[in-house]
Formats: structure tokens, C-alpha cells, sequence
């Protein structure tokens, strides 16, 4: 192997890491948002579209109002 | 490659791809290879924890005992229930499909809403238990987390949940009214109500108990309430649904709390005003318990609940990873003296049954069948997920508890009963506490008082004596094992105040939501009186939300300051309370689910869920057998009681830890009502397993009977089973997303 294969096999290899550590912190961020709730409005929208076709959705902030009083009269336990 | 033949594909539309895979070829040479390595380190690993005698163990066997079980459980004995008892079909939609409304009803990825699981049945539990188990050396606790979460646990946390989806999602309560009748139904109700109570007021002390007299902890906790009111303003005014934006901003905040702790700490005017009683303290958790119960949901509760779900997911995995690189060495025996002996001074009683009592989050806990039966089956998106979910998460639970263990194990042993003997024991300071754990008889070098005075001074605290209640102990650990891998003896007070900060942070969110369903359980129970109580039934009326709220408050606060001030220790009278209230729904929720097994008349695997229950009975019905009739006062809360009533009648002035007629008096009343509430629990849990064996009889005779299982829909959705999609489910989904085109996906296949 030349000294110039060597640098472009060394190079691939970064590049491949580079990418592997992209995916990596794109899919925790997936993650963290997905699961505490930033995704919801976007899925709400999606779903009136799906079930209610030409319904208007109401605002980001009137869907998070409504779901904290849902919320509100329906409690869910913590564990201990 | 698997063979076509051994793959179903389950259609409900044949204008639709499929809406399910199920696979029943035989297993692949390199899995059965991956399966016999992973067979094999286990059992290197629990030979390593079961037959070492002499040296030290190393901390990461414990890892791999663990890790190598749940894999084999989870391969062979999460599927045999999966296949006869549980046996989903992909076919029919779950409640999330079929009423998703985008919002409490809202199919989720499995991985996302593995994660909401794990957060919604993971709290302090797991991690106080497992240290207060440690006063018995390190393998039965081990042994039992282990075991017990692979055979009961997990069982009942996947079954509960597969039946809760079969029911749109109907809590166990429900669902023993229905299975069991009205008698039954009524006594699981009560139990849920009065268990809830007594669950909230030991969490409460554990709280109490890391944070009195310490400025820096009160400080850093106390600041958690404005950094939750700002995040829920900021979501709710500035920019609404921006929650892990919110979320990143709060935990900075909170790591700054955390530090600014420290220096306030040192301040004249901090110690003034953080320097809080265990009686104070009390008083402000009431108060705060209450007002987040009736304060908007917006304001404190959720963004508590963001920040408190983000904490525990990172925080665990800097455990794992620490424990991983720091490889602590276990100064614990691996069975104690006082496992043998049974009159151990953290908590008392035998092996069998108090250290099944002890540890009951992390092996087999009741209140998880309150998730599985809530929120979790709301969220699933396919019949065959419930494995991962309701199994799979117990899994993780119980591995905290493994952790939380090996924390409570690498401290040194003599500061270790310091630490966790109740300050009647120790004497409280220093020179005694000294003094007492070197007469324990413990191995290795007696400790002394400069040594547990410098333990302190490096956590940067005024003194560890008896800081019972096993959250100071995992942070003394947990401090020992980050600060060997990040920052150093430098960062050592930070990490022990990281740790108290997020177990007090899961304590208070258990407080705020459990006192929130409690107080709706309260009006919802007073809402079916006739006469004018009819009007408690409805939720906006603000009065009644008050009265309810204040209700819960008073039972629960009442319990919390009878311990905080009991002579005997709080920790170590009520403690049992709270190990035998869990794992008494645990045998709620284990009865509901044999009688459907046996309505079913599936005879041949009702011993799936009859073993988890069977013992179960044994222990918590044994425990409370020696709680109330026990003659020994050590054990038994009326003996105890009548020790101290004869004493008191015989005109003497101190008795036993009790200095004066008052704390003699204290004794009294205390084990009169710990007592009273052991008859309680084991009276009502009696009466629903009374409920349920009539059914079962009737049920044998008539050759089975209906459940109140909601009749099929149609599924029309798909996706993976468990958390890696096979080559089947990946041909599958590519069908899905073909079929989308352009149109937005559902998000699973990223």
C-alpha cells in the first residue's frame, strides 16, 4: 500500500466516523425531543389532517393549553 | 436468512400492506452462539458474586450478572408469556389507533414510549430500597433484584399492561371491579387510595431526611420551583411546544443551583435561612404538596415532569457509565451478619421475608401496574410491543436497583451503619456513632470519628450520622464513583449534591402527581355518595378541589411528621410500612391478572402469574403477620407499643431511645397507627384475593367466563415489534413508507 492509498483509506475511515457521530447525535436529539413532547403539535396537525380533512388546527399554543387542562382533569401517577 | 414459511405476515386490508410480522423460524447459528456466550459470562458473573469469599468483589460482575440475566430472561422467559398467556395480536388496533386523539390517546414509537415508561415507573424507589437492603451484605439484595424482576416483576408489569390494552387502557382498579366484582373492586380501590398515602409519606421523609440541616441541599432544591415556574411560563407564554429547548435551559439552571448551593452554603445569611429542621422541612413539603396539587398542571407539574424525565435517563447512564470505568471494589460481605441474625440496625426482622419488603421497587413493585394501566397502554402502538414496554422496562428498573446496590456496597462498612443506624443507635455524633459501628463486629478496620467527620467535610455537609433513609448513602457512593472518573476529590461535594438534588427532584414529583391522583380518587370515591357529596364529582368546582387536596395533605403529612419525630428512627418503623403497601397492590394486580388467566382457562400457564403472587403472599402477609403479632418490640409494632404503655404505667421517665414521658408517649401513638395501618393493608388485600378466588371457582365450574375484554378493530397500522427491526419488519415498514410517498411518515422509521 503507497503512502497516498494509506492517506485516503485514513480519510474514508474519518469521514465514516464522522458520519456515524452525526447520525449518532441526530438520533439522540430525535430521542430527547421526541420524548419529552416536540413532536406532538407537529403529529396533532398531521392527525387532524389524516381524520378531519380541511378542519382548521388550532394554534401551537391553544393545542399545549388544551392538553394541560386535559392534563389537569386527568392526573397520571409517578412512581416511586 | 430466515425462510419465508416461518414468517406471517398479518393482513387486515388487502388494500394495505401488512399490519404485522410474526416470525416463528428457529433461531440462527450466530444467535444461538451471541445466547450461549451471554449464557456463559452470567454465569461467570453470579459465580464470581456468589462464591468469592475473602477479597474483594469487583463492582462490574454485578453489571454483568445482571445484563447477561435480563438478556436470557427477555430471549426465552418474556416469550413463553408473551406466547401463552399474553398472546397479542397485531391484528387489532390498540387503544392508542383506535381512539388517538394526538393527545392522551396517541400511538408512539416504541422506543420513545419505552423511554416514557421507564420514566413513569422509576423514581427514588429503586434507588432506596437496594441501599437499606445492603445492611445484609450484597447477594441477597442482589439475588432478589434480580430474580425477582425476570419472574415477578417484569411479569406483572407486562401482563397488566396487555390486559390494560385489551380494556382501552382501563386502570387496575377497573379492572378489579370488573374481573372481580363489586366486594373485590371496592377493597382495591381503598387499597390503591390508602397505599398512595402511605407511599407519598416515606418518599416525603427520605426527602426530609437528606435535607435537614443541610443549607446546600435545601438551597439547590428549593430552587427547583422557581426554575419549574419559569420553564412552564416560558412554554406557555413565550414559545409554546418548545420543550426540550425549555428542558435544556432548566437542567442548566439546575446544575447552576446546584454549585450556587455551595457557595450559599457558606454564607452566614444561607445557613440562617437553608438551615432547615426535620420538622420544618416537613411543614414545607405539605405545603408545597399541596399547592402543586391544586395549582395548574402548566405552571409546576409538567415542566417538573420534563426536567425530572431528563434527569433520570441522564443521570442513570452516568451511573452505568461511571460504575463502568471507575470498577469499584465491594467492600460489603456477601451475606452480613445480620441477614443470619436478623436484628440489624437499618431496619429490623429476618432475611425472609424484610429483605423482600425492603426491596420492592427493582424486583417486583405494585405501583408500576398503576403506569402500565394508565398512561403506557394510551401510547402503544401495536399489541406486540407490550413485551419491550411492560418486560423490558422493569428491566431497566431493575437494573437501577443493581446500581443503586453497588453504590450502597463500595462505601466503607463502618461508615456505611453510620450513616444509615437511627440516630437513637449512633447517638448522633461523631465520637459515638464511631463508638457504636466499631462494636458492631464488622470486618475490616474499625473507623474513626475524624474519618466519618472528614467523610462529611468532603461532601461539603456539617455531619453523616444517621442521615437515615438511604439517599445520602447512594450519594455518598455515587459521589465516590463519579468523582473517581470526572473532576476528582475537587468535584466530590458537587456529585453528592447532584445526587441528593435528583433524588429529592423524583421524590417531589412522585409528591406532586401522587397527591394530584390521590385527590382525584378522594372526590371521585365522595362523587358516588348520594346526597349533596354528588357534587365532588365535578372537577371544576374549585372548593371541592381544595378540600380533597388538603385531605390527601393531612393523612399523608401526618404520617411524614410522626416520622420525622419518632424516637425509634422514622425510617426504620415506617419503611417496612411502605415495602409491604407496595407490594401489597403488587398482589392486587397479580389477582386480576390470574382470575383473566383463569377465566381464559388457560389452567396450564396459570402459573405464570400465581408464582409472582403466591410469593408475594407468602412475604407481605408473613411481614405483616410478624408487624402486628410479632412479640419481639424490635419487630412488632404492638409489642413495641405495650413495652412502652407498661413502661409509661409503671411511672418511669425514660425508656429504651425514648429520653422523656413525652417521646415515650410518641412511641405510643406511633405504633398504635403503624400498626393499625398493617391490619389495614393485609385486611384489604385479604378481601380481594377472598373476591378473587370465588370468581376463580365459579369461573373453573363453568368452564370458563367472559372477561371484559372490548371486542376487535381492526388494526391499520404498523410497526416493528421490539427495539431492533428484523429484515421482515424492515420490508414491511419499507411497504408503509412507499405507500406514504410524499405524504409525511409517522416518525418510526428515522
Amino acid at each position: 500500500m503507497s503512502a497516498r492509498d494509506v492517506v485516503e483509506v485514513g480519510a474514508r475511515g474519518a469521514a465514516g466516523v464522522g458520519r456515524a457521530l452525526v447520525r449518532t447525535v441526530a438520533g439522540v436529539r430525535w430521542y430527547t425531543a421526541t420524548l419529552l413532547g416536540d413532536r406532538d403539535y407537529a403529529r396533532y396537525v398531521e392527525h387532524l389532517a389524516r381524520v378531519h380533512p380541511g378542519a382548521d388546527p388550532v394554534s401551537e399554543r391553544e393545542y399545549w393549553r388544551v392538553r394541560h387542562a386535559e392534563q389537569d382533569a386527568h392526573p397520571g401517577a409517578r412512581c416511586c | 436468512m430466515v425462510a419465508q414459511s416461518d414468517i406471517e405476515l398479518v393482513r387486515t386490508d388487502p388494500d394495505l400492506p401488512p399490519v404485522g410480522v410474526v416470525e416463528r423460524g428457529p433461531t440462527t447459528p450466530s444467535r444461538k452462539v451471541v445466547l450461549v456466550v451471554v449464557a456463559v459470562v452470567g454465569a461467570v458473573a453470579w459465580s464470581v458474586l456468589a462464591l468469592v469469599r475473602g477479597e474483594h468483589v469487583n463492582a462490574v460482575w454485578f453489571v454483568f450478572a445482571a445484563v447477561c440475566t435480563y438478556v436470557i430472561a427477555y430471549r426465552f422467559y418474556a416469550r413463553l408469556v408473551e406466547a401463552k398467556i399474553a398472546r397479542p395480536r397485531d391484528a387489532r388496533a390498540t387503544p392508542a389507533e383506535q381512539l388517538d386523539n394526538a393527545k392522551d390517546f396517541m400511538p408512539t414509537d416504541r422506543r420513545v414510549l419505552y423511554g416514557h415508561h421507564f420514566a413513569a415507573i422509576a423514581g427514588a424507589g429503586p434507588l432506596v430500597g437496594p441501599v437499606l437492603a445492603a445492611q445484609m451484605g450484597y447477594l441477597p439484595g442482589t439475588v432478589w433484584i434480580i430474580v425477582g424482576c425476570v419472574l415477578g416483576g417484569a411479569v406483572q408489569d407486562y401482563l397488566v399492561l396487555a390486559l390494560s390494552v385489551r380494556r382501552r387502557g382501563r386502570s387496575v382498579g377497573q379492572m378489579a371491579r370488573d374481573e372481580l366484582g363489586r366486594v373485590g373492586g371496592v377493597a382495591a380501590l381503598i387499597a390503591v387510595f390508602v397505599i398512595m398515602i402511605i407511599l407519598i409519606a416515606v418518599l416525603a421523609l427520605v426527602v426530609v431526611n437528606a435535607l435537614a440541616q443541610s443549607p446546600w441541599g435545601v438551597f439547590s432544591l428549593a430552587m427547583t420551583i422557581p426554575i419549574a415556574l419559569f420553564m412552564g411560563v416560558y412554554l406557555r407564554v413565550l414559545r409554546p411546544g418548545r420543550v426540550s429547548e425549555v428542558t435544556l435551559i432548566g437542567v442548566g439552571l439546575l446544575l447552576l443551583a446546584i454549585v450556587a448551593g455551595g457557595w450559599v452554603a457558606e454564607t452566614g445569611w444561607g445557613q440562617d435561612w437553608f438551615t432547615l429542621s426535620p420538622v420544618a422541612l416537613a411543614w414545607w413539603l405539605a405545603a408545597y404538596g399541596f399547592a402543586a396539587s391544586v395549582l395548574p398542571v402548566w405552571l409546576l407539574l409538567a415542566p417538573r415532569d420534563y426536567l425530572s424525565t431528563f434527569m433520570k435517563v441522564g443521570t442513570i447512564v452516568l451511573l452505568a457509565v461511571g460504575i463502568l470505568v471507575a470498577r469499584p471494589e465491594v467492600q460489603a460481605p456477601a451475606v452480613s451478619q445480620f441477614a443470619l441474625r436478623g436484628d440489624g440496625p437499618v431496619f429490623a426482622g429476618a432475611l425472609f421475608p424484610f429483605l423482600f419488603i425492603t426491596i420492592a421497587c427493582g424486583a417486583l413493585s405494585g405501583f408500576h401496574s398503576l403506569i402500565a394501566s394508565g398512561t403506557t397502554p394510551k401510547m402503544l402502538q401495536k399489541e406486540s410491543q407490550a413485551k419491550l414496554i411492560g418486560y423490558g422496562g422493569m428491566m431497566m428498573e431493575s437494573f437501577v436497583a443493581v446500581m443503586a446496590l453497588v453504590t450502597a456496597v463500595v462505601i466503607d462498612q463502618h461508615l456505611y451503619f453510620a450513616i444509615n443506624a437511627p440516630a437513637g443507635a449512633t447517638g448522633g455524633t461523631a465520637e459515638t456513632a464511631a463508638a457504636y459501628v466499631n462494636g458492631l463486629g464488622l470486618s475490616g478496620t474499625p473507623i474513626t470519628a475524624g474519618e466519618i467527620q472528614q467523610a462529611a467535610a468532603a461532601v461539603g455537609e456539617e455531619s453523616v450520622v444517621s442521615r437515615t433513609g438511604g439517599a445520602p448513602t447512594l450519594a455518598l457512593g455515587m459521589s465516590q464513583v463519579l468523582s473517581s472518573v470526572l473532576g476528582g476529590s475537587g468535584l466530590a461535594a458537587f456529585w453528592y449534591h447532584f445526587a441528593i438534588m435528583f433524588e429529592a427532584l423524583f421524590i417531589l414529583t412522585t409528591v406532586d402527581a401522587g397527591t394530584r391522583v390521590a385527590r382525584f380518587m378522594l372526590s371521585d370515591s365522595l362523587g358516588n355518595l348520594p346526597g349533596p357529596a354528588r357534587r365532588f364529582r365535578d372537577p371544576s368546582w374549585r372548593v371541592g378541589a381544595w378540600v380533597c387536596a388538603l385531605v390527601v395533605v393531612v393523612l399523608w403529612g401526618a404520617i411524614l411528621l410522626m416520622g420525622v419525630t419518632d424516637p425509634l428512627g422514622g425510617i426504620n418503623t415506617l419503611f417496612p410500612l411502605f415495602g409491604i403497601a407496595n407490594q401489597l397492590l403488587a398482589a392486587v394486580a397479580l389477582t386480576v391478572v390470574t382470575v383473566v388467566v383463569v377465566k381464559k382457562r388457560l389452567y396450564r400457564w396459570v402459573w405464570i402469574p400465581a408464582l409472582p403472587l403466591v410469593w408475594d403472599l407468602a412475604v407481605t402477609m408473613t411481614a405483616s403477620y410478624q408487624k402486628v403479632f410479632s412479640a419481639e418490640p424490635r419487630i412488632g409494632y404492638w409489642a413495641q407499643h405495650r413495652a412502652f404503655q407498661d413502661a409509661r404505667a409503671a411511672g418511669e421517665q425514660s425508656f429504651g431511645v425514648a429520653k422523656t414521658p413525652a417521646e415515650m408517649d410518641a412511641v405510643i401513638r406511633n405504633t398504635a397507627v403503624q400498626g393499625t395501618l398493617s391490619i389495614v393493608f393485609a385486611g384489604l388485600v385479604l378481601v380481594v384475593v377472598a373476591a378473587a378466588l370465588v370468581v376463580v371457582v365459579r369461573s373453573v365450574r363453568a368452564g370458563g367466563m367472559p372477561t371484559t375484554e372490548e371486542p376487535d378493530e381492526p388494526s391499520r397500522l404498523f410497526a416493528p415489534s421490539g427495539m431492533i427491526p428484523t429484515a421482515a419488519e424492515r420490508e414491511v415498514q419499507a411497504q408503509w413508507d412507499a405507500r406514504a410517498g410524499d405524504r409525511v411518515g409517522s416518525g418510526a422509521g428515522t
